[in-house]
């Protein structure tokens, strides 16, 4: 697998050198961004769903139009890319190197909730166009300063490892027979849509993300070409475990077999929580690490209100401790988030890598 | 190049293989080829029961678990893949990474499909050629897992040395270079196969594994080594104990050559150095091959040592026929009080000085019995039946060496000197009294002060002896706040001695929170006593004190951090929010049960025979620090040798002590109409539900735990009928004790130097007085209460609390607060009952005795309140009558913030 060629050596080779020289800066929340359009069901739908069903696709699938699409935040590639692109260039222009696609759920077990299974590869390959676009847009006006387009895997609606049924603590609603093959589709689409990296990222439960890895395993096998691969997983509360059950060191052992471009954490806290737990992976990865947290903890409103000035503080003090190569926001995080972390660990030099060698 | 990469595995927690770990043991239970239990219960389909056995493997020691389900009559992919994923729902289990083992690829795909954590295959090998080996492994690595590459190529199985390390190195060539496989996750296993069959051919089978073994590891030094132990013995099939002699003899070898990892039953394992000299000579003349008529001379004696009685017998006589100084060790080693007084006079009429008995044979034959404990080959009760050997050794010279101290004024040297204590408020004493006959074993002098000391006297004692080390004890709640007095005490009266703290209450972070910040010089808190030997031996060392005191205060600086970071866990709901989250039951159609027997009903003398069979024995083992449930503990790989021979000795005393009525059990019940009245419980002298004065309130606390809507946050006042529902309902308490008259015996055994005794009696009588909570707890729901009159449940289901109802103990989770029982005894006016009394702490006297409430309803049950805010502490103050620093310091281990 690792002894395969890289698809793009030569996108490969900036992002390895700017790793080298800086602390790379991740994108933000999509989802706060979004909430200021205020877009109601017909604004999800668009043209293309207005009649119901899918235009394009007519009596090709269960009935579409029998299911409300808001909050179907993916399908605004399809039905709204300019709010989509919209989004990518306010965080390149904060300061991001890295764009994330819009495609968290962009697996056929997420988007049979809407019945839209037949979208994924569609939904994918436009996720990756989109971000492809604004990062070549932004690299032409900062020629010194290339952006990338890493094609994101969810984590899916279901759990490998954790029955949904209390009474029968053996029972599974999802395999990783299907799992892989759903992220095989997913993947192909992104790579075939111009990402750069592949980033297997808010991770609950660990067997999800092995079945992600091994689907990109066997892609690249196919493909006779490898692409980075980024891996960030999620702890979920202050135990300081995966919804799973892992400890950090254990998540991190269990994925390293892909010789990741960086591994790092994302979700569910905020920075200051997450602090001992990117240390840990800081102290044992051979690989960079990464973070984006959430903007603070949920308020009672279950919003995000940690302030950009806020959380910057506190990543700059893990940029100061040395434990950063790529960092940026997740949930409730904006674009003034992005730009005042990218101010306050600009003066950082990145964390050492352990061991180059076995990232690359 | 120069570093090792060490191997790095993971279940929900990491195991990475560093060096020091020695050799890691597989547990091999959970095999169907290997263990018949196992194969029935997959084939009946009993997974609950399998499980089980996968934990029983863990908890014995095992640091991953084995899992095989290669059988015919089993759809082993299935088979598999059910039981890794139930198994994975068992974090107790899951938390060691697990090694799928079969020898069809299909069913190690399942298992690897199944796995969250980065776990072993096993095996691959190059049976059916390179490429098939190839594919497999880019497999494995595709699923992160590390390989047991098999000593298998297209020729066969290899045999001898050479072809071992030439099958093993072309595989890792292949692995590294061609499968970007990792040196660290390459494990080899070059075949162990049976010796002494009676074929020549055989014979060298051993030492060619060992051969092989060293020259790998020289060659591939990140990789490891790994086989299957059994193999080796398999010509002595139905001879256990010479099996198990082979295992250990080879092992012994294999390890020093490198093996670094195997698939064993731990439990069976002889001690190398315990092996009967010429069973040992014998087999290792057959593992390394060293004579030609090896096999003979084994079977020769092979018979000999078959297990069964006679061979007891035989073994014993054997050792009696020894020097006197083998006779002591292996009286020692083996816990033989019988004829240690003889023993010890004979060798002290030959021997220079008296002292001379304590210092050579007596300690070095303890020294055996501190290592073996240490390294987890000898359990708790043999190191206390030790302990009490050489305790009457000593004793018996103890006039000899006075006697001699008069005339030539030399004195005994020791390890140094520790004074334990029980802190004040507290009576509770098994575990401090078997940490301090672990410490004695290990040459230190203790001065144990007992129970309920207070702080004075343990720092007054201190001065007086020169102690090295203090030890505190404690086990109820309110101990934790004593303790950290006694280490305020401390700093301020200038003492620098180290403190020791232990009791099934404390912890790492109570002490690292709670303690160690109010004393400047060393504070440790030791997990139980096997810890406890070792802490101390470096707190009195002037080379390790230093070493260790850096590791154990950056420890709790960062539990302290975290702790900080972390503020204290999940967030709290308000009081407010919790209590209208209260549970609430269906008063307006349910109708409480009134009790058959309002009012108090005594029991004197209940009788201990019908108790006994209302024993619950599993926290019986726990005391002993057995880990394991009840029956199945007495067959446990690891400790169940050792669990039959307790069970065996608690059995014998328990027919002792009821038959001369060593014990008296004393309880009483009694039963109140009640309301609850907001978080309370008003206690009425009277029935009917209008303008009743209280004749007690009973004051409960609630959690504030962030739940959803539906889970309610309990307080166990919500068990009981409102004020203004008009609905009539009752409480109930109860208080027993069955250690009346305990004293004497104990007191009896001690005066004899037996420990062992003691610490049985009254691991016996706490059982009983829980025994005679639960029977009571029985009858009242049958008869005095009457609510299930045709309940008819088994001990198990007792056990594992299957009925309606429950006896919420003050000081235990759902009522955590301890002065709540003062109110209880006034209820049932408990000490004129039952002679139990409460201390300054509220802990019962005697110790052997369970008080607690009952409550009827059907949806009654167990929870712990947990931590509770400022807010609910202010309001328990204020209905308790306290001042808000009074409830803190009751309600200390509870609080959800740092008080002022």
């Amino acid at each position: 697998m690792s002894t395969l060629p890289w698809l793009h050596p030569d996108r490969v080779a900036l992002i390895e050198k700017a790793l080298s020289e800086r602390i790379m800066i991740l994108d933000g929340g999509m989802g706060t961004m979004l909430q200021g359009h205020q877009l109601d069901e017909s604004g999800y739908r668009g043209e293309r769903f207005s009649g119901g069903l899918d235009s394009r696709h007519e009596h090709s699938h269960d009935h579409p139009g029998e299911c409300d699409l808001k909050g179907n935040n993916d399908l605004l590639l399809l039905t709204q890319p300019e709010i989509i692109r919209g989004v990518h260039m306010a965080y390149l222009e904060a300061g991001a190197d890295f764009v994330e696609t819009n495609t968290f759920n962009a697996t056929r077990v997420s988007q049979a909730d809407y019945h839209l299974e037949h979208l994924v590869p569609e939904l994918n390959r436009e996720g990756a166009r989109i971000a492809r676009e604004a990062c070549d847009a932004m690299t032409a006006l900062t020629p010194d300063r290339p952006r990338f387009v890493i094609g994101v895997l969810g984590p899916t609606s279901r759990t490998a490892s954790i029955s949904p049924d209390v009474n029968d603590p053996g029972f599974r609603n999802i395999s990783f027979e299907a799992l892989t093959a759903n992220y095989v589709e997913s993947a192909r689409a992104l790579i075939e849509g111009g990402a750069d990296t592949i980033m297997v990222e808010t991770i609950f439960d660990t067997l999800n993300a092995k079945a992600a890895l091994f689907a990109l395993t066997e892609l690249f096998d196919e493909l006779g070409a490898r692409m980075p691969v980024m891996i960030s997983g999620t702890i979920t509360d202050r135990s300081g475990r995966t919804l799973s059950g892992q400890t950090a060191e254990a998540f991190f052992y269990s994925v390293e077999h892909i010789r990741p471009l960086s591994v790092g954490l994302n979700c569910a806290l905020g920075a200051e929580d997450l602090r001992p737990h990117v240390q840990m992976l800081s102290r044992i990865a051979g690989s960079a690490v990464s973070t984006h947290p959430n903007a603070g903890l949920p308020n009672a409103f279950g919003e995000y209100d940690e302030t950009p000035e806020a959380m910057a503080s506190t990543i700059e003090s893990f940029a100061a401790e040395g434990l950063l190569n790529i960092v940026g926001g997740c949930c409730g995080t904006t674009p003034a988030h992005i730009a005042a972390i990218a101010a306050a660990v600009a003066p950082y030099p990145p964390r050492v890598r352990l061991d180059a060698s076995q990232a690359a | 190049m120069t570093t090792l990469r060490h191997t790095r595995l993971s279940g929900l927690e990491p195991l990475i293989l560093t060096p020091d770990l020695n050799f890691i043991n597989v547990g091999e239970r959970t095999n169907v080829t290997g263990s018949a239990q196992f194969r029935k219960l997959i084939k009946e389909g009993r997974y609950e029961e399998a499980v089980d056995v996968a934990r029983q493997q863990v908890e014995s020691g095992a640091q991953i678990i084995d899992i095989n389900m290669d059988e015919g009559l089993i759809d082993s992919e299935a088979a598999m893949t059910r039981f890794v994923n139930l198994i994975s729902s068992e974090p107790d289990i899951a938390r060691v990474p697990i090694m799928v083992d079969s020898s069809k690829w299909s069913v190690i795909e399942a298992g690897l499909r199944c796995m969250q954590g980065k776990g072993i295959v096993n095996s691959i090998s190059m049976k059916e050629g390179e490429a098939l080996f190839l594919q497999h492994a880019r497999k494995v690595r595709q699923y992160g897992a590390a390989v047991v590459v098999m000593a298998f190529d297209e020729v066969g199985q290899a045999d001898t040395k050479e072809r071992k390390i030439e099958i093993c190195s072309r595989a890792y060539e292949l692995l590294v270079n061609e499968a970007d496989f990792p040196p660290e996750d390459i494990i080899f296993d070059p075949n162990i196969f049976a010796i002494a069959t009676g074929i020549e051919e055989h014979n060298n089978y051993a030492v060619d594994f060992i051969e092989a073994t060293r020259e790998l590891k020289k060659r591939f030094p990140s990789s490891h080594i790994s086989g299957g132990v059994s193999n080796v013995s398999f010509s002595f099939r139905g001879n256990n104990p010479v099996r198990e002699a082979i295992h250990s003899v080879f092992l012994y070898h294999a390890i020093a050559a490198g093996m670094d990892m195997g698939i064993v039953n731990a439990g069976g394992l002889s001690i190398y150095d315990d092996l009967p000299e010429e069973l040992r000579e014998r087999v290792e003349d057959v593992v390394l091959n060293r004579r030609a008529d090896g096999t003979e001379r084994l079977l020769e004696i092979a018979d000999k040592y078959k297990g069964g009685k006679a061979e007891v017998a035989v073994e014993t006589a054997a050792w009696r026929e020894k020097p006197v100084i083998d006779r002591l060790s292996h009286a020692l080693v083996h816990g033989i009080d019988q004829f240690v007084v003889e023993d010890t006079e004979e060798l002290r009429l030959i021997s220079t000085r008296p002292l001379d008995v304590i210092e050579g044979p007596l300690m070095s034959g303890m020294n055996i019995v501190g290592d073996l404990f240490g390294a987890g080959k000898m359990f708790l009760p043999q190191v206390v039946k030790s302990a009490r050997v050489m305790k009457k050794a000593v004793a018996h010279l103890i006039p000899f060496i006075e006697e001699e101290k008069r005339i030539s004024g030399d004195s005994a040297k020791n390890n140094g000197k520790i004074v334990l204590a029980t802190v004040k408020g507290d009576v509770h004493d098994i575990g401090k009294n078997i940490v301090g006959v672990v410490l004695q074993c290990n040459n230190f002098e203790v001065f144990d002060l007992g129970v309920m000391v207070p702080t004075q006297k343990i720092l007054d004692t201190a001065r007086e002896v020169g102690a090295d080390i203090i030890g505190l004890s404690g086990l109820i709640t309110p101990s934790l706040e004593e303790m950290s007095q006694v280490a305020r005490e401390m700093q301020r009266q200038n003492f620098h001695v180290p403190l020791m703290i232990g009791g099934a209450t404390t912890s790492r972070a109570h002490t690292a929170l709670r303690i160690e910040p109010h004393y400047k010089s060393p504070t440790v808190w030791v997990k139980d006593a096997s810890r406890a030997v070792g802490v101390a031996q470096s707190l009195v060392s002037k080379d390790l004190v230093e070493e260790f005191m850096i590791k154990v205060r950056a420890d709790y600086a960062e539990v302290r951090e975290r702790h900080k970071g972390r503020g204290t866990g999940k967030q709290l709901v308000t009081l407010a929010k919790a209590r209208a989250q209260r549970f609430v039951g269906d008063w307006l159609a349910y109708v409480p049960p009134t009790p058959k027997t309002p009012g108090i009903t005594a029991f004197d003398d209940y009788d201990l025979a019908e108790l006994r069979t209302y024993i619950d024995w599993s926290p019986f083992f726990n005391a002993w620090e057995l880990a394991g449930k009840f029956p199945a503990i007495l067959t446990d790989d690891v400790v169940g040798a050792q669990a039959t021979e307790l069970y065996n000795d608690a059995q014998a005393m328990l027919d002792k002590l009821i038959a001369e009525k060593w014990l008296t059990a004393k309880g009483v019940i009694g039963f109140w109409p009640a309301a609850q009245s907001g978080d309370d419980i008003e206690v009425y002298a009277e029935t009917g539900t209008h303008k009743r004065k209280p004749v007690a309130t009973l004051r409960h606390l609630r959690q504030q735990v962030d739940k959803p809507v539906e889970r309610p946050d309990f307080c166990l006042s919500d068990f009981v009928a409102p004020k203004d529902s008009g609905v009539q309902d009752w409480i109930g308490g109860f208080a027993v004790t069955a250690g009346i008259g305990i004293d004497e015996h104990v007191a009896r055994f001690e005066a004899g130097h037996d420990d062992y005794s003691s610490i049985l009696l009254k691991a016996l009588a706490d059982r009983l007085a829980e025994a005679f909570a639960e029977r009571l707890h029985e009858r009242v729901r049958k008869e005095f209460w009457g609510y299930q009159p045709d309940e008819a449940l088994d001990n198990d289901t007792l056990i594992a609390e299957g009925y309606r109802g429950i006896r919420p103990a003050p000081g235990y989770p759902a009522c955590p607060e301890h002065t709540e029982k003062g109110t209880l005894f006034e209820l049932l006016d408990a000490t004129a009952h039952t002679t139990v009394q409460l201390t300054d702490s509220f802990a019962m006297y005697p110790t052997a005795a369970v008080s607690g409430w009952y409550f009827s309803h059907p949806d009654s049950q167990y929870f712990v309140v947990g931590r509770v805010g400022r807010e609910q502490v202010e309001d328990y103050a204020k209905r308790k009558g306290w001042d808000r620093t009074d409830a803190e310091r009751w309600l200390a281990p509870y609080l959800d913030y740092d008080p002022d």
